[in-house]
């Protein structure tokens, strides 16, 4: 059994459901993407459309960040899953370094490496990745690819020719699929990111990368200091954070 | 209006998450640099006793395992320092696998450092024969100091694979088209013998001319050759686009190109021709001076090279 993904481009509506659903099936931090979906604008005003490219992990088969972790925190499952075991991670960010699809990120709550694993877990249980079963359009294809009655496989065969795999000059054989890309969606030198271009401003670089709450001597103290939680639900506090910096102006402002 | 810029095939991304940017900063380059010199000494320290007696670099024996020492321990701070799970590093030695280069490099840096440790004790407690006389761990030390000459062909040896393995890291570096060049292994070479050379000319002033002479020789020509290379790198770009799209950073009008090319003129152009004008004349300030430049120009290079493919957006 080989898990596999497929998109078709031409059905997804750039919804961001699917992205939701991961954000929310795994507790991604903010700041950090599993599943992130794409606008990218084609063309010139008014001639010009607008394509969404869902991108993730591709569980590659032979996976550059699989091979360059120095301690096997990534590894292949039976079913072609690259999954991560973050107990194990040392944190090094080689596989950052490694990944040709900038798949992986540093969890800034863990500070170990993390990244789409096609929902491992609930494959365990017999249930289909979150994204799957969010997506309203049925754009996220998942299955066996080795099992050719499989639907991925059904569905690759029948657009055979218009199935293409993300920089397949890497072999890195990927084992994510999309149907109805072409070069300007699927090829990252093949768009520009223009500052004031975007729905939002000032996001080309991330500032900081893993913790941004704690210096690097927190990284040796971690595991003996307990540090305030800094998680999603910490930033939706707003009570609590109002509360906060209510008492303090009171410090400041001398108890008025 | 700005949009009418663009060519009806161009595309724009207009909603996306932030780029990672640059993850292996500066404390990677502190890391490169220093193992470079760690190397670096041993291996032109092997050169020169090969040419001269040691009687003409009467310090070299505890000297050269001093510098190697002090900068395989910078190198070895920062490597665990950069690490988000650093007290975790233990899993490289508990949970080796093999095919990383990381791994491989990590029990080779860790054997090195080890015997380097072993020849500055053996050394400085032969040159110092007053120092800690009834402690029994110097006399056992002061007992075996045959150890360092059995020794010292193996970590010569070592010194080249540990010089290298850092070039096998980024061969792995997948998403770092850059980086996967042969070319790299050279670079990495030539930076040990560039680094190694100025190291040791820092501490040259007693030695005789003649040593100082290839000291300065194998300095012209590990930045000579090196700057050859960053060139051939630097016009020959159209090797794959995603090389050529990184190097557009340190090419005109790119983020990195000053500091490109204050690497180039400081660390490699500048300190050939001062090296080789002290081959005749034997002025060592002149000598130190190039060697300290090549050091500065050395980091400054390295830097670069670590930096521009990180600001690439990968998918
Ligand atoms: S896409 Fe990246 S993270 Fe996923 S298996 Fe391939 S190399 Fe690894
Ligand atoms: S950051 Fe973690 S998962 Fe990535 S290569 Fe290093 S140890 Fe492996
Ligand atoms: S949920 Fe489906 S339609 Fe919506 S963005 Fe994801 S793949 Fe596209």
């Amino acid at each position: 059994m080989k898990l596999g993904f497929l998109v078709d481009l031409n059905l997804c509506m750039g919804c961001k459901g699917c992205e939701v659903a991961c954000k929310v099936e795994n507790e991604v931090p903010l700041s950090s993407w599993r599943l992130r979906v794409k606008y990218i604008d084609i063309g010139t005003f008014p001639d010009s459309s607008r394509n969404f490219t869902p991108l993730r992990c591709n569980h590659c088969e032979n996976a550059p960040c699989e091979r360059i972790c120095p301690v096997s925190a990534l590894h292949y499952l039976e079913n072609g899953i690259v999954n991560v075991d973050s107990a194990r991670c040392i944190g090094c960010a080689g596989c950052m370094m490694a990944c040709p699809y900038g798949a992986i990120y540093m969890d800034p709550e863990t500070n170990t490496a993390d990244k789409c694993t096609y929902c491992a877990h609930r494959i365990e249980s017999g249930m289909m990745p979150a994204c799957v079963v969010a997506c309203p359009v049925e754009a996220n294809i998942f299955g066996d690819i080795e099992d050719d009655s499989s639907y991925i496989s059904r569905y690759i065969m029948e657009h055979q020719g218009g199935v293409q795999v993300r920089k397949p000059e890497k072999h890195t054989n990927p084992k994510h699929f999309y149907v109805g890309g072409g070069n300007q969606t699927l090829n990252p030198l093949a768009h520009q990111r223009i500052e004031g271009y975007g729905l939002f401003n000032n996001i080309t670089h991330l500032k900081h990368v893993g913790d941004p709450h704690h210096g690097i001597l927190d990284r040796f103290l971690a595991p003996f200091a307990a540090h305030k939680a800094v998680d999603n639900k910490s930033f939706m506090d707003f009570e609590q954070k109002k509360a906060d910096s209510h008492d303090k102006s009171h410090e400041n402002e001398g108890g008025h | 209006m700005v949009e009418h810029g663009i060519n009806a095939t161009n595309a724009v991304v207009t909603m996306d998450a932030a780029l990672p940017g640059i993850i292996w900063g500066w404390m990677i380059t502190l890391n490169m640099w220093a193992k470079s010199i760690g190397t670096g000494v041993v291996l032109i320290s092997a050169f020169l006793l090969y040419r001269h007696k040691k009687e003409s670099m009467p310090s070299i024996r505890w000297i050269m395992p001093l510098i190697s020492f002090v900068a395989l321990n910078v190198f070895l701070l920062f490597t665990l320092v950069d690490l988000h799970q650093p007290l975790r590093m233990v899993n490289i030695f508990f949970h080796p696998h093999w095919t990383s280069a990381i791994t491989v490099g990590a029990w080779m840096a860790s054997l090195f450092t080890g015997l380097i440790t072993l020849l500055l004790a053996i050394g400085l407690l032969d040159a110092y024969p007053d120092c800690a006389r009834h402690n029994e761990i110097a006399k056992t030390v002061r007992a075996n100091s045959e150890l360092y000459e059995k020794f010292y062909p193996f970590v010569v040896f070592l010194a080249i694979p540990v010089t290298l393995y850092t070039a096998v890291i980024m061969a792995e570096s997948s998403a770092r088209e850059l980086w996967q060049a042969p070319t790299e292994l050279m670079q990495m070479l030539l930076a040990a013998f560039m680094a190694g050379s100025a190291a040791l000319v820092m501490v040259s002033d007693k030695w005789s001319q003649e040593v100082r002479k290839d000291l300065a020789l194998v300095l012209a020509m590990a930045v000579f050759f090196s700057f050859v290379m960053y060139m051939g790198e630097y016009f020959f770009s159209f090797k794959s686009a995603e090389a050529e799209v990184t190097l557009e950073y340190v090419h005109s009008g790119g983020e990195y190109n000053v500091q490109f090319w204050m690497a180039m003129v400081l660390g490699f152009i500048a300190p050939f021709f001062l090296a080789v004008s002290t081959m005749k004349s034997d002025n060592k300030t002149i000598l130190r001076f190039a060697a300290i430049l090549a050091l500065i120009g050395l980091y400054l290079a390295k830097d670069v090279w670590l930096k521009i493919p990180q600001m690439l957006p990968l998918s």
